[in-house]
């Protein structure tokens, strides 16, 4: 029963969509109060829909409810708790009814917190929010409804994939759901500007919140789920440059870009119809994100969806929603008026620079991602586009943006001194050369490459240390001065070298495990022992063991030091689930300050031995805690004072018309 | 693609399939003695695609095809092919599909030259952007401006 109210929940949500997606924006053509004042209402009531209809597909999973086709498809008795509830949306259609779900909850945020906005720009932003929850509830309805019946009902179901039977799929999805959707709000901005002809720095700052938001979440979304592939896959990576990987990596590429342009915009005007074109972008590679995913085009390891008329129903909405945006953007971009005037050499310019090697980046991405579709389709030839392309593209046009992103934040706005600023780095260059130094000296000295990308890793972070330090005087004035001034620094400063340090910290991360990592294969018998980097690795026994709906193999190692401490035993083991008839490795890891010793279990020789992959991964931590400091740093710009107010002030009376913003 | 090239794929993806046990990609008996030698051939396994598989190089996979690649790739390295040599003999054999990094070909001109023409277009953009500003720039005030500056600065005395 509950399940039909969660399928009539979300059919009312589409019609509701429909009402929010035209009568708000019809009002704001008309000047008419009243209509343009349905968006907010229909926005909260439609969010409440989708959640009761999200709420009733994970009851059906939590109480195992296989008369549900798509509980029994994925879902099994014997699961723990909490894989039935993430279980929800580990598969196609719950996956895309937490997208919907997620799309929703930012359209009734806006409600909530757009209050201060202009009344028509809410209605405008309103309204495209709705156009966008219902093309997609649509979707949902008529090609990938979760709410289908099963009868009879069988007794079991057929499990999850086991891949996914993981507490990355608690985390991992949601997050890159709310960085992805995220960029909904600041797409509908972009387009609300347009329809309206207007936009200023008041704008900005209405967007700036948001995107930070999206790209908050994304950069958690990434970074979880290349950990997740790290652990779960057996072999150690952290990057595959999957296409799957790839379409998360396009939005926030562009998003980061974003980021920065909403700021040369609302700090100095300029750059308005560019950051407009990079808002419709961002959302525009989400989209597409979700379109690769979704309708099975590609063959990779996160697609599960193969049906054709999923991927016709999405690329028309692509195409619309894309299309449509791009052609208002062409045909109304030249209403909105260019910015103001900088420099080459300021932080304007900076940030330009910074802005062209993103979205190259970006460009470089997503040809790769999709050239082989378009040689099949063009040729019928079949190719391969994988990492030592990307490697080779990728890398030479994001190094040179590492290299420079010190220089931004010291640049003066609209006409800065580069030589000044040099000179202001000097001690930050001079410690990243030592730390060059030092790893080509006395850690590898056969890899120059090492050396270089852990000094750049190093010049980001005391290039941020830098900016901190100059802005609070440290070492020129008193203690209690610098105290007073740090204090007194906008958050948004602290945000902006929190994620510039936290990419540094990624850097060297990446740098260290891709250079330096080393690898034993061996065959060992029960007390044979492995040595790798200073560390002895015993192999004692290998145990079988019954979870609840697997079996394991598990294989008891002892670690301990060259020079004999003992650090505890690391377990490693291989899986079969048998309700898919699938076998999974799960790694065994020990994390050694802040490198880690990666244990993965293989099959038997005929000899009765087992061959174990053991990985020594040099600072591999700092990939990912790089990615939190980068979170944190967005989440400290958000709680910055400028943001969190909000421009304009609150009027006491909100009837002035479309009069609004600050221009 | 022939029809015996797709029948072999055929096969082999069917072998894919029909094989379950998990292993690990390089097995200790496919090592080779010489380290330089080694390190070569896992350079180039890492170009190379596991063709039955989603994604994957030969270097990171279990399947069986990897495998017999794998020892492929060692033994022409063993006969004394040059790297170039070893990724011909495998692309005759299996097709430019195998190849993570695709060949600078026309057909693949599109891919290798659009960041660098991207990065050019771009940069020209702002360049010449930058130069219009220069000469667009804020220019001197003409008579009238001039004149109400006067006024206005005069009027605070």
């Amino acid at each position: 029963m509950s399940i039909e109210l969660g399928h009539f929940a979300l059919v009312l949500a589409f019609a509701l969509a429909l009402v929010q997606a035209s009568v708000p924006i019809i009002g704001g053509q008309l000047k008419n109060e009243a209509l343009m004042r349905i968006g907010e209402p229909a926005a909260i009531t439609g969010f409440a829909l989708v959640a009761l209809s999200f709420v009733a597909l994970t009851m059906a999973y939590v109480q195992s409810d296989f008369s549900v086709l798509n509980v029994w498809e994925n879902s099994h008795s014997a699961k723990p708790l909490l894989f039935k509830i993430t279980g929800t949306w580990g598969n196609h259609e719950g996956s895309m009814l937490l997208w919907v779900l997620i799309l929703f909850f930012f359209g009734a945020l806006v409600a909530v917190f757009g209050r201060n906005l202009p009344l028509s720009l809410r209605a405008n932003v309103l309204g495209i929010q709705g156009a966008i929850g219902s093309a997609f509830v649509l979707f949902i309805l008529a090609t990938s409804n979760p709410f289908a019946r099963l009868d009879p009902a069988p007794m079991q179901g057929r499990d999850l994939n086991p891949i996914l039977q993981d507490i990355g799929l608690a985390v991992h999805p949601p997050m890159l759901y709310l960085g992805y959707v995220g960029f909904s709000v600041a797409f509908s901005f972009a387009i609300a500007a347009l329809i309206e002809g207007r936009i200023d720095a008041a704008w900005a700052r209405w967007v700036r919140p948001w995107t930070l938001a999206a790209w908050l979440f994304l950069t958690g979304g990434i970074a979880m789920g290349s950990y997740w592939a790290y652990y779960e896959l057996g072999w150690g990576g952290f990057w595959f440059w999957d296409p799957v990987e790839n379409a998360s990596l396009l939005p926030w590429l562009a998003g980061t870009a974003l980021l920065h342009s909403a700021l040369v915009m609302e700090k100095r005007s300029a750059l308005k119809i560019w950051t407009v074109l990079l808002a419709i972008l961002t959302f525009s590679l989400s989209l597409l994100g979700t379109f690769l995913v979704r309708s099975g085009v590609l063959t990779s390891v996160h697609a599960f969806a193969t049906d054709p008329t999923r991927g016709v129903f999405i690329l028309a909405i692509l195409m619309v929603f894309i299309g449509g945006s791009l052609a208002l953007f062409a045909w109304r971009a030249a209403t909105l008026s260019a910015g103001g005037l900088f420099q080459p050499v300021s932080r304007e310019g900076a940030l330009v620079l910074n802005n062209l090697l993103l979205t190259t980046a970006t460009a470089t991405v997503l040809i790769g991602t999709l050239y082989p579709l378009l040689i099949e389709a063009v040729t019928g030839d079949k190719i391969s586009v994988g990492p030592p392309f990307f490697n080779l593209t990728f890398g030479p046009l994001f190094l040179p943006l590492l290299a420079i992103v010190p220089f931004g934040p010291l640049l003066a706005w609209k006409r800065g001194d580069l030589a000044a600023v040099a000179q202001r780095l000097f001690a930050a260059f001079g410690i990243a050369l030592a730390a060059a130094l030092l790893i080509y000296l006395v850690v590898d000295r056969t890899s120059v490459l090492a050396a270089l990308g852990i000094g750049l890793g190093v010049w980001l972070v005391m290039g941020a240390l830098t900016d901190l330090v100059l802005k609070s005087g440290l070492g020129k004035v008193a203690a209690p001065v610098v105290l007073r001034r740090l204090t007194g620094l906008p958050r948004s400063v602290f945000g902006t070298a929190l994620a510039h340090a936290g990419l540094g910290l990624t850097t060297i991360g990446i740098v260290a495990v891709t250079t330096l990592e080393t690898e034993r294969i061996v065959a060992m018998q029960p007390g044979d022992s492995v040595e790798l980097h200073g560390y002895v690795l015993r192999f004692d026994n290998l145990r079988p063991f019954t979870g609840p709906n697997y079996t394991e193999d598990q294989g008891n190692f002892a670690l301990s030091r060259k020079t004999g401490a003992d650090l505890g035993e690391i377990m490693s083991s291989k899986r079969f689930y048998p309700a898919r008839q699938m076998p999974t490795t799960e790694a065994g890891i020990r994390t050694l300050g802040l490198s880690q010793l990666y244990v993965s279990l293989g099959e038997k020789t005929p000899s009765g031995a087992l061959i174990v992959r053991v990985w020594w991964k040099p600072m591999v931590t700092l990939i990912w805690l790089g990615a939190l400091v980068m979170m944190a740093g967005g989440a400290v710009s958000l709680l910055d004072r400028r943001l969190r107010v909000g421009a304009p002030m609150p009027r006491k009376k909100p009837a002035a018309l479309p009069q609004g913003g600050s221009a | 693609m022939n029809g015996g090239a797709k029948q072999a794929l055929r096969t082999l993806v069917l072998a894919a399939v029909l094989w379950s046990s998990p292993a690990l990609a390089v097995q200790p008996d496919e090592v080779l003695s010489d380290p330089v030698l080694e390190q070569r051939a896992r350079d180039l396994s890492a170009e190379l695609r596991c063709m039955v598989c989603q994604n994957q190089s030969i270097d990171d996979s279990d399947a069986e095809l990897a495998r017999d690649l794998r020892i492929l790739v060692r033994d022409r390295l063993k006969a004394g092919d040059d790297n170039g040599q070893v990724l011909d003999y495998v692309v005759a054999r299996y097709g430019e599909f195998v190849l993570l990094k695709p060949r600078f070909s026309v057909r693949n001109a599109l891919l290798w030259g659009t960041p660098f023409v991207l990065l050019l277009v771009g940069g020209s953009v702002i360049y010449a952007n930058a130069r219009l500003r220069k000469t667009d720039g804020p220019s001197a005030l003409n008579k009238d401006e001039q004149a109400r500056l006067d006024q206005i600065l005069n009027g605070r005395d």
